[in-house]
């Protein structure tokens, strides 16, 4: 009898029903919810107790000192770290906890990483192709053909990160910043729901950093965009949302200046700043 | 249906894949030519010998290829190809046998010799079906296939790459080495499978079917040269070399790495078996040797001295390392391996980019402003 009850639960979808492939589901507006994850490596306790939550179109900023977890969050998100406690939501459909990362790349999370890693032998227009999303099976990628609209929609994005010159180029010999912004360009490719960018402008020039800073914001509305960044200015110059991580959970969340007058804040990280 | 179609016959448009089609089929025209019309006691009579010696070298070069489609693009370095190759060649090797019938020394009309003389008396199970060409010919692609199936699967699927991957191939064909060398497996042991009289019909030990052996080698190393040629140029080849580049990068993009690297290298043993089919008819045994890690390491030397990443280059550095090693061991024997290894140090350190980058440098020099060529060359 307990087994029928069990079976015949209304409030619930068995897995295997629920279609894999679903859109993600924003009508209650976070497209990206963590909530009490906890994850450690050999005892450290990387990531504590965090909760999360990300608006569908927000442009989010993550700041905190180094080894605050920033870069563990994200491999939690991607699918490529496992919490060990926890749950991962995208919009509220997606359990993120039983996605393999390609699932979670194709379902429309888009990563950037600390490093840029570009495909370096592949030219610029190449790298942008692969990143397209199309159906990314053996067989229809064997048989892909450049179709007259996937050319239009890589030309497109060549604009929007100033890169159309040097279209038929290896990405071997952009500059740090140009491959920055060719990796951002390939997660467009994607269509992404959620981004998410790792320290985008390190090592970037003044100049540079003011292009990333308009990419990312005019990104923002149509994709949610969480930035994880060290430099402050930047972060001041994009952000509407900050949440200071500290020890692998929030410490505070609001505007900047908000959190900049936080007291805790100052002493954790602010303060070893100035 | 038409999209098919077009992504195999795509590289018959390439200017490369028209040069070396055309270098190939010019060589066979005139080998065959030489071979067959001109006077025995002319010097440019191409003797039956060589025609068999060259035939092996083509069988060497589509190893070679298939190599350099996982090496080259794949970022895979396997050092148990020749395991591939071994399997193809026994597939092969056991059709053979079967086609001796009662023309053996004990004269069983189904048993081959070696059964007889371990007194086994009833072919065992994985012996029938070989004496239909069909059901050995869908073998010799089946065997290696479902190896680097097996053997794919569980290496790509747990993440192994680099080195720990070359080392676990290295001791895949350890493992079959060894297995096959074991009288109880019934492939003959040490001594392997040899005293092959016809393929399909024809008398081996005529010239004709030599000849014959030889086209049909060209013509299959043509055909995995155009199949390897449409899957480095389609998109897939670019995931290819995505995945050789940076395979965590290609997995955020949506593709399934393992699984990429996993129908490339299926290709690619189908391709080394059909080399070891046509390879053992030719020089008229298979034993376990075949399968010695030494031979899949010296592929790979091949392969370097051609230059990796270039299909062709894989040709001309089998051809040219065992047109050399037949002229050494000739001469002298013992040097062979000295030669080897010297050839292979000083190829990694002169010439990084093999044979193959020397043409391409060369070219480039020529037409430095053309757009395409360059692009071509860094590539």
């Amino acid at each position: 009898m307990s087994m029928f009850e069990q079976l015949a639960k209304r409030d619930q979808v068995f897995e295997f029903l629920a279609p894999a492939a679903s859109p993600v589901d924003v009508r209650h507006g976070p497209i990206l919810y963590l909530e009490d994850v906890n994850v450690s490596f050999d005892g450290f306790k990387a990531i504590n107790n965090l909760n999360l939550t990300v608006d569908d179109g927000e442009l989010r900023c993550i700041i905190g000192p180094n080894g605050a977890g920033k870069t563990t969050m994200m491999d939690i998100i991607t699918g490529k770290t496992r919490p060990d406690t926890g749950s991962v939501w995208f919009g509220s459909r997606h359990n993120l906890l039983t996605m393999t990362e390609p699932d979670i790349a194709s379902l429309g999370i888009g990563r950037k990483f600390q490093k840029p890693t570009v495909f370096e032998a592949l030219t610029v227009f190449e790298n942008l192709e692969l990143a397209m999303a199309t159906d990314k099976r053996i067989f229809p990628t064997l048989t892909a053909i450049m179709k007259p609209e996937y050319r239009d929609r890589i030309d497109e994005v060549l604009e929007m990160i100033k890169l159309k010159t040097l279209r038929d180029k290896p990405a071997g010999i952009l500059s740090h910043g140009q491959k920055q912004w060719l990796e951002i360009g390939m997660l467009l490719m994607q269509k992404p729901r959620l981004l998410l960018v790792d320290e985008p402008v390190a090592g970037m020039t003044e100049q540079e950093m003011e292009r990333t800073a308009e990419l990312l914001t005019s990104l923002a509305g149509k994709q949610s965009v969480v930035v994880v960044e060290h430099d402050m200015g930047f972060v001041r110059s994009i952000a509407r949302q900050v949440t200071v991580l500290h020890q692998g959970s929030v410490l505070a969340e609001g505007t900047m200046d908000q959190v900049s007058n936080d007291p805790e804040v100052i002493k954790v990280y602010l303060g070893e700043e100035a | 249906m038409a999209s098919s179609q077009t992504w195999l016959l795509r590289p018959l448009q390439e200017r490369s894949t028209q040069i070396f089609l055309g270098v190939l089929i010019s060589a066979l025209i005139v080998v065959t030519f030489l071979h067959l019309f001109m006077p025995q006691d002319s010097a440019l009579h191409v003797s039956a010998y060589t025609v068999t010696l060259l035939g092996k070298y083509l069988c060497y070069a589509l190893l070679a290829v298939a190599v350099d489609l996982v090496w080259g693009y794949l970022g895979i370095l396997s050092l148990g190809h020749g395991a591939f190759f071994a399997l193809g060649g026994y597939a092969m090797g056991m059709y053979l046998m079967r086609q001796i019938g009662d023309r053996g020394t004990y004269g069983d009309p189904v048993l081959p010799d070696f059964m007889v003389f371990l007194n086994w008396d009833t072919l065992p199970w994985y012996w029938q079906g070989f004496d239909m060409a069909w059901f050995a010919f869908i073998m010799v692609l089946l065997a290696p296939g479902l190896l680097a199936l097996v053997f794919g699967f569980l290496a790509f699927r747990s993440r192994v790459t680099g080195v720990y991957l070359s080392i676990i191939t290295q001791a895949l064909t350890f493992a079959l080495m060894l297995a096959f060398f074991r009288n109880e497996m019934g492939f003959g042991g040490n001594n392997g499978l040899t005293d092959f009289r016809d393929i399909l019909g024809f008398n081996l030990r005529t010239d004709a079917t030599r000849l014959g052996l030889f086209i049909a080698t060209g013509i299959a190393l043509a055909i995995g040269y155009i199949i390897c040629r449409a899957i480095v140029t389609s998109k897939l080849g670019r995931v290819s070399v995505a995945c050789r580049d940076a395979e965590a990068r290609t997995r955020f993009l949506g593709y399934r790495v393992e699984r990429v690297q996993l129908f490339v290298f299926v290709v690619s043993a189908m391709l080394a078996g059909v080399a070891g089919a046509l390879y053992v008819p030719q020089v008229g045994i298979i034993n376990p040797s075949e399968f010695s890690p030494l031979f899949s390491i010296e592929i790979v030397v091949w392969v370097a001295l051609g230059g990796r990443a270039t299909l062709y280059g894989a040709v001309i550095g089998a051809i040219l390392v065992n047109y050399a090693k037949t002229v050494l061991t000739g001469v002298m024997p013992d040097a062979w391996l000295f030669a080897l290894g010297a050839l292979f140090v000083l190829v990694t350190v002169f010439l990084p980019k093999g044979i193959a980058g020397l043409l391409q440098k060369r070219k480039k020099a020529q037409h430095d402003d053309d757009p395409a060529t360059a692009q071509e060359a860094t590539a």
